[in-house]
């Protein structure tokens, strides 16, 4: 699975930016984040489970509301612009490091 | 855990740093830049010209998932043996020129070595835009998903 992708296409929306920004100022059930958006509900809904499920929000209940938080952990993970870069490294290098060990075994 | 490939990219410096531990012994991570056919299986590219050799020249050529070739060439300016390779690097479809590129090879223990590669940019400009590459494309190829989903569901509307 790639995380990194869907991270980034959950940020690639417009909407779901602004319901980023929304809930970075304050925890928001998916309601009061709804009243912010002329968009229907349920598309609301949607965009609020892709960010949560790719961990830019997560969820809390209170009562028997469910708030929405965001989690500053993924976001700052995600603005680091230097991290696909390494990424791209990485993955090369742990190409290298499987190729050769077969190699090695196998010359 | 912390990352086995590190990047050190320090701000307003037109210079960055990538290391890398190995659990190879340094003459095979050594070889993984010397013979072509390897070169081609962990950089994911064609190797069209390696002459592994002082002055010596290289080239490669990938092919984009739409078709469309980039090619990739630069000189050897040095290459002593499991020791180190100094290198230019230039992207032939992109307009950032030529960069520097140092790799020294070091080993460790019988089974395990460090790569370091210093790369110079001409600029502190030019490294920025290519450190983004990656960071753009991520962004890119998001936006060419999100717009197949947001026709597919457009589609989808119309046809409840």
């Amino acid at each position: 699975m790639n995380l990194r992708r869907d991270v980034f296409q959950a940020l690639a929306d417009p909407t779901r930016r602004a319901i980023l920004l929304l809930v970075a100022s304050q925890a928001m059930t998916a309601g009061a984040i709804a009243a912010n958006f002329d968009t229907a509900r349920p598309t609301v809904s949607k965009h609020l489970h892709i960010l949560t499920e790719c961990e830019l929000l997560r969820q809390e209940q209170t009562g028997r509301e469910i708030y929405y938080h965001i989690n500053a952990q993924k976001m700052k993970e995600v603005a680091d612009f230097i991290e696909p870069f390494r990424q791209l490294w990485d993955d090369r290098f742990n190409k290298l490091e499987a190729i050769m060990k077969n190699y090695q075994a196998n010359p | 855990m912390e990352p086995k490939t590190k990047v050190h990219a320090e701000n307003g410096k037109q210079e960055l740093v990538i290391t890398r531990e190995f659990e190879l012994p340094l003459e095979l991570l050594f070889k993984a830049h010397v013979e072509p056919d390897l070169v081609e299986q962990w950089m994911g590219t064609k190797v069209l010209k390696l002459e592994p050799k002082k002055h010596g020249s290289w080239q490669f050529e990938t092919t984009d998932p739409k078709g469309n070739k980039h090619g990739f060439n630069g000189v050897f300016h040095e290459f002593v043996t499991n020791r180190k390779i100094t290198r230019t690097f230039e992207m032939e479809s992109a307009p950032f020129g030529a960069q520097l590129e140092f790799l020294e090879f070091e080993r460790l223990t019988d089974h395990t070595s460090k790569l370091t590669m210093h790369v110079v940019y001409r600029s502190v400009g030019i490294r920025d835009q290519v450190l983004q590459l990656p960071f753009a494309k991520g962004i890119n190829m998001a936006h060419n998903r999100l717009q197949e989903t947001v026709k597919n569901a457009l589609y989808h509307d119309k046809a409840q």
